[in-house]
């Protein structure tokens, strides 16, 4: 039996079409796309025609407003800095809690440097507070920053709304779609997002790949200076194989966007009724009314996530406790915590995250694999007693903390 | 995923002594708030001789938590509860092949909570003594309040002291940024500003402390210098040797010393605890700092590659 890869909100497989589209840029279309020679020259009409499918993906009006970038995180990073860059009158930015540490981890660096950040609370269901967005809003502000998807829980943020909230008071809307890009339908020409940040390996297209969206007549700064590539915006020798792979990617993400509403979020559905009916003491986390379709969080209490996947791992599941970026860190995830989900469970937080290339039979594998771990481990954990946790775990295990 | 040794696995897959000990009359309580990781050990001694008759564990906790604790308690089985209080963290990571330096807190919990449970049987009460901080070194496993107290008490200035008092820094340097914050950070609790050395600092002359630097730091002379160096590797070579490796002076270029090291341990995880291992050595015996740098045996090689 294969392994079964539950892990796509890491990352994606590269898919067969796509492969098949990059290869001959890595032979015979080798040519620099800046070249007057007829090397350079299909290599040029190639960026050209990814630069489109993305466009049609994003709902963009122009094709210009596509810049490539080396990944989701540089598209963070370009859009907020050049936001502080072109305005330099403002200081303050407006983000939130649950933010992916590209856009997190920089703001905490921003405010080293003098700017004040403002991060926007969230529900125990992971939702934002509108009225207190607003009360931020005011000319001093940069640029606020709010992701359209969280990776961890799979929460959907009001982005369209709050960018037209933006927009009202003059201020400019940034979002890292990183996560939604390929899996709601999206259409920035009716929305006030000025700028968005996707990456390519999160859409079955290969890592090293991302775009930044700049909605025309935003002003904007670029982060790398040099070539005129990108039209001056992003200078340096296009990463030609990933753009057309990445182009070909937006293309399959269109035809399969019905696909991934209806039969990868039933995958994900019956995973998840599974589990919570076999597994006592666990539950989701976010909002579940309103969160990516292939996204399951659950927090199984009383015992540790890595534990988790390790003993998951071992019969051939691939899932992930917070997100992948963040495994290097022995904090429990920022983003549970923000949600209020006591340590207990928030350190048994499981994501399990599908793409098109699941099965229902893989469910039903997991389905039948889980319980059984999550019993294995309880047996070793201190809060839990027999069939159940200790009385009052609290109580019954309150160990001297270092 | 982390780096586990064999052992550790093995430890995690089918722990020895899960769930309390029967009869237990000892029991040791202890988490990391930092990981989230809770142990609770509980002991068998039999009051005549203070012998460990039997030990088990209860872990809240990640892969290597659950390892370290099954491994505490095959340690500790059979011995007295002194002889038990000797088992340092590091004998709890070596009997498991050693642990990622992320995880070495988790053989630090399976000790403290050792002494919380002699501590308990004894009827005194334990506390804890080591505080804990965010991992700054990875190279070294070197935690922020390890490095916050180490320049209090000694009033560091540098990124580099912070090298020679703590190891922290001395390898990869990609705590460099890490260390220079929290230098700042301390040096202002006592009204002294950080200033950094080194390429990009702020320029020398005009600043008081970096000109009274370098009188003390003095060089020692060439020939002193390279029969120090030569001295230090020869010293470490007949272990290297005995593994069917080897660890030769190549080349010496400011504070940079290029060797080529060989054997069983190139290309694995310790081939770089070794460098680390033996730069430590030279900058402890050299008193300043030098970088050890791998090459390989074509020194013609070394010159020209660039760009
Ligand atoms: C929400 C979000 N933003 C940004 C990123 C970073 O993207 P990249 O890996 O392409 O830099 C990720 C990937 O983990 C993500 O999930
Ligand atoms: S992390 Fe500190 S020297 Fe490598």
């Amino acid at each position: 039996m294969s392994d079964i890869y539950l892990d796509n909100n890491a990352t994606t497989m590269v898919s067969p079409e796509v492969l098949e589209e990059m290869l001959p840029f890595f032979s015979e279309q080798f040519g620099n796309p800046s070249s007057l020679h007829s090397f350079g020259n299909k290599v040029g009409f190639a960026l050209k025609k990814a630069r489109q499918q993305v466009q049609a993906l994003l709902g963009a009006e122009h094709d210009s407003e596509i810049i490539f970038t080396s990944c989701g995180t540089e598209s963070d990073s370009t859009a907020i800095l050049s936001a502080l860059k072109a305005q330099p009158e403002r200081k303050e930015i407006i983000t939130t809690v649950v933010e992916h540490p590209a856009v997190l981890t920089l703001c905490e660096y921003l405010e080293t440097e003098g700017y004040t950040v403002h991060k926007l609370e969230v529900d125990s269901k992971g939702r934002l507070d509108l009225d207190q967005y607003a009360s931020l809003l005011s000319d001093r502000v940069a640029v606020v920053s709010v992701m359209w998807a969280n990776n961890e829980s799979g929460t959907i943020f009001p982005v369209e709304k709050m960018a037209d909230m933006a927009n009202e008071a003059g201020v400019m809307f940034h979002t890292d779609a990183v996560q939604a890009v390929g899996k709601l339908p999206i259409n920035l020409q009716q929305s006030n997002i000025h700028m968005l940040s996707l990456s390519g390996h999160k859409l079955h297209a290969p890592k090293g790949i991302g775009v930044l969206y700049l909605k025309r007549g935003t002003r904007f700064r670029p982060l790398l200076r040099g070539g005129h590539q990108e039209r001056g915006r992003r200078a340096g020798t296009e990463n030609a194989a990933a753009v057309v792979g990445l182009g070909k990617a937006c293309e399959l993400a269109m035809q399969h966007m019905e696909f991934e509403n209806t039969t990868v979020k039933a995958m994900r559905d019956r995973l998840e009724e599974g589990i919570l009916a076999a597994v006592p003491y666990s539950f989701p986390t976010g909002d579940t009314d309103n969160r990516l379709p292939n996204t399951a969080s659950i927090a199984f209490e009383y015992i540790e996530g890595e534990a988790i996947l390790l003993l998951m791992n071992k019969v051939g599941i691939a899932a992930s406790s917070g997100s992948a970026c963040t495994s290097g860190s022995l904090e429990p995830s920022h983003v549970m915590r923000a949600m209020g989900i006591p340590y207990t469970a928030a350190h048994g937080t499981v994501r399990f995250s599908f793409s098109r290339y699941n099965t229902m039979e893989e469910v039903e594998r997991v389905i039948a694999e889980v319980p059984e771990i999550v019993a294995k481990l309880r047996k070793l954990s201190p809060y839990w007693d027999g069939n159940g946790p200790a009385e009052d775990p609290e109580q019954a295990f309150a160990p001297v903390y270092a | 995923m982390w780096d586990y040794s064999e052992k550790v696995k093995e430890h995690f897959y089918n722990p020895k002594n899960a769930g309390a000990a029967e009869n237990a009359n000892a029991t040791g309580e202890v988490g990391s708030l930092s990981c989230g990781d809770a142990l609770r050990l509980t002991l068998k001694v039999d009051p005549d001789s203070e012998v460990i008759l039997d030990a088990g564990f209860q872990t809240f906790g990640c892969g290597s938590a659950i390892a370290s604790s099954s491994a505490l308690t095959e340690i500790i089985k059979g011995m007295t509860l002194d002889q038990a209080l000797e088992v340092s963290n590091q004998d709890i990571a070596d009997f498991l092949d050693g642990l990622p330096p992320e995880k070495m807190h988790c053989s630090v919990m399976g000790r403290e909570a050792l002494q919380a449970a002699v501590a308990d049987y004894r009827g005194e009460v334990w506390s804890d003594d080591h505080e804990e901080g965010a991992l700054v070194c990875k190279c070294f496993a070197i935690d922020e309040v390890m490095i916050e107290d180490t320049i209090r008490a000694n009033n560091l200035t540098s990124v580099e002291e912070v090298t020679n008092y703590t190891k922290a820094g001395g390898g990869c340097s990609a705590c460099h940024e890490g260390i220079e914050n929290i230098l700042s950070r301390v040096m202002a609790e006592s009204g002294e500003e950080f200033v950094a050395g080194g390429v990009g600092s702020a320029v020398a002359a005009s600043s008081p402390a970096a000109a009274s630097a370098p009188a003390e730091a003095a060089p020692k002379t060439d020939i002193k210098r390279i029969s120090t160096i030569m001295r230090v590797l020869e010293a470490v070579r007949p272990r290297l040797q005995a593994d069917g490796g080897d660890c030769e002076l190549m080349d010496i270029d400011g504070n940079t010393i290029y060797v080529n090291l060989t054997g069983a341990c190139m290309g694995c995880q310790m081939a770089s605890m070794t460098l680390g291992g033996i730069q430590q050595q030279l900058i402890e015996e050299l008193g300043e700092f030098v970088r050890l740098v791998q090459v390989e045996k074509k020194a013609d090689q070394l010159v020209g590659i660039g760009g």
